[in-house]
């Protein structure tokens, strides 16, 4: 029986303007319901994948499909849950949690009106999922990392996606959060049935959760289980060797 | 003061614009595009110029020519035909020229110009506060029916638009509505200051808000209240109404910025 992927990628290239390929003769499948981390070195052409996988950049030649349909004209984009990295966001606002993952709402309602009372139950049950119930009234610029990149988690959970894609999400978060963070991604990939995208320099965090490690530098240079990783790529930074 | 008619058209006006331009400033400034009205401001002053050549209002005028640099700002912004700051001083620096070139072809180089540079609050008839009330309810209400889809591109623009929400119509809505309010408070502020009553009430608002909702709706407190304020002050001092307007505006920002540090040295 031929199962629709959530993300395929065929024979894909990619250069920025005249610039060199950022990544060439990439393909890859993932299915619903995978749990994914895609890493690489800084410059690997990680972010890239991604940004092609969401539609957000066209391939140069081959084609990026999003749950059977061409990525850059995919109609349900409210199944998307997108968590771009920190440093894009205006985090400095005053913004209370409620406010953010209420902005997670808004594809599937529709950008015109007030939120629903389902909505509003949404949002609530969306911050108690990733354990900040009890933060859902604080400013978001008063949280510590780990505290806002949750935050960030129940805002692309608010509009019940069924692709969640995490770019850089470990960034500015210390140790511990990000062990929590890794947990939190399993509990929910588990709990909700969504496909997670985890995109990283680094998969300490999801190592021991993700079904599938993808490692991305300009082409795929491994795609298996991270317990059959070369020892000598488990630090991303050696993908080059 | 309120005996006087043309002082009870002017809190009227000012009014609307106190609540107007915060509204559509809070947006701008939250997302750090502060200086687009002010580059929506030097277009407006080509309008008015052009007005005054053709002998047509130059309300109307400068409303057509402001959302016509508003619109291109942005589309020169979402092109990437040019950063935001390099899109902002084409269009200001245009505007700019434009102006004086059309202003000295009318031979309007005196108090009339003026009037519109730095705001009069003698030059307000019944007309235009039904205009002002009328256009500045149609921008209001555009913001409380968009206020959650602007306020999602506001957190996190490109999570808005990986989700479906048209990023680049609203960003067009929004700088139309930004030239909406250059032009209805040039009369009260001036077109070379009402960029500052966009800004200065939400810089204030933000250092104290607490969430989203409630900074708009400080930065609107504050923006009528250096409305009120300014006007009362001008009418009393003998002062032009734009300038004693902004001067109230930016002491609200030293304001917000002294209580916030005494609040930040007692927690």
């Amino acid at each position: 029986m031929h199962v629709t992927a959530a993300v395929e990628l065929e024979a894909v290239r990619f250069a920025y303007g005249r610039g060199g390929p950022v990544l060439h003769d990439v393909s890859l499948r993932i299915g619903e319901g995978e749990f994914v981390a895609i890493a690489g070195p800084n410059g690997g052409g990680k972010t890239t994948l991604l940004r092609l996988v969401l539609g957000l950049e066209r391939p140069g030649a081959g084609a990026v499909r999003l749950f059977g349909e061409p990525a850059e004209r995919f109609s349900r984009r409210s199944a998307l849950g997108y968590l771009p990295q920190r440093a894009s966001l205006m985090l400095d606002a005053p913004v209370t949690v409620r406010e953010v993952v209420a902005a997670g709402t808004l594809p599937a309602r529709g950008i015109v009106g007030r939120l629903r009372r389902s909505d509003r139950e949404r949002i609530a049950e969306a911050i108690e999922l990733v354990g900040l119930g009890d933060r859902a009234d604080a400013e978001l610029r008063r949280l510590s990392g780990g505290q806002q990149q949750r935050a960030l988690i129940a805002k692309a959970l608010a509009g019940q996606p069924r692709l969640l894609a995490l770019d850089e999400p470990t960034t500015g978060v210390d140790a511990e959060s990000q062990e929590a963070l890794g947990e939190l991604l399993a509990r929910l990939h588990e709990d909700l049935g969504v496909t997670v995208l985890y995109v990283s320099h680094e998969f300490g965090a999801v190592e021991h959760h993700v079904q599938r490690l993808v490692l991305v530098r300009g082409a795929i240079v491994f795609d298996g289980p991270p317990s059959e990783l070369p020892g000598v790529w488990h630090d991303p930074s050696h993908v080059h060797a | 003061m309120l005996d006087s008619e043309f002082m009870r058209l002017a809190f009227a006006v000012g009014a609307v614009i106190g609540v107007l331009a915060p509204a559509v400033g809070f947006f701008l400034v939250q997302r750090r595009m502060s200086l687009i009205g002010d580059g929506i401001g030097h277009v407006a002053f080509a309008g008015v110029a052009l007005g005054l050549l053709l002998d047509v209002s130059p309300i109307l005028t400068a409303l057509v020519a402001a959302v016509a640099g508003g619109v291109v700002i942005e589309w020169l912004r979402s092109r990437r035909l040019a950063a935001g700051d390099q899109a902002l001083a084409l269009v200001f620096y245009t505007g700019i020229a434009a102006g004086v070139v059309l202003v000295s072809a009318a031979g309007a180089l005196n108090v009339n110009l003026f009037q519109y540079l730095f705001g009069s609050i003698l030059t307000v008839t019944r007309q235009d506060l039904v205009v002002v009330t009328l256009l500045g309810a149609a921008g209001l209400l555009c913001i409380g029916l968009l206020y959650r889809a602007l306020s999602a591109v506001v957190i996190d623009e490109e999570g808005a638009r990986v989700s479906g929400v048209p990023v680049g119509a609203l960003n067009v809505v929004l700088a139309a509505l930004a030239a909406l309010t250059v032009a209805l408070s040039m009369q009260i502020v001036g077109v070379l200051l009402i960029a500052a009553l966009m800004v200065l009430p939400v810089t204030a608002a933000t250092r104290i808000g607490r969430s989203l909702a409630s900074t708009l709706l400080l930065s609107i407190a504050i923006g009528l209240c250096s409305v009120f304020l300014g006007l009362t002050t001008s009418y009393y001092a003998d002062l032009p109404p734009g300038g004693t307007i902004v001067l109230v505006a930016a002491a609200a920002v030293v304001a917000a910025a002294t209580a916030q540090a005494l609040q930040s040295a007692t927690r």
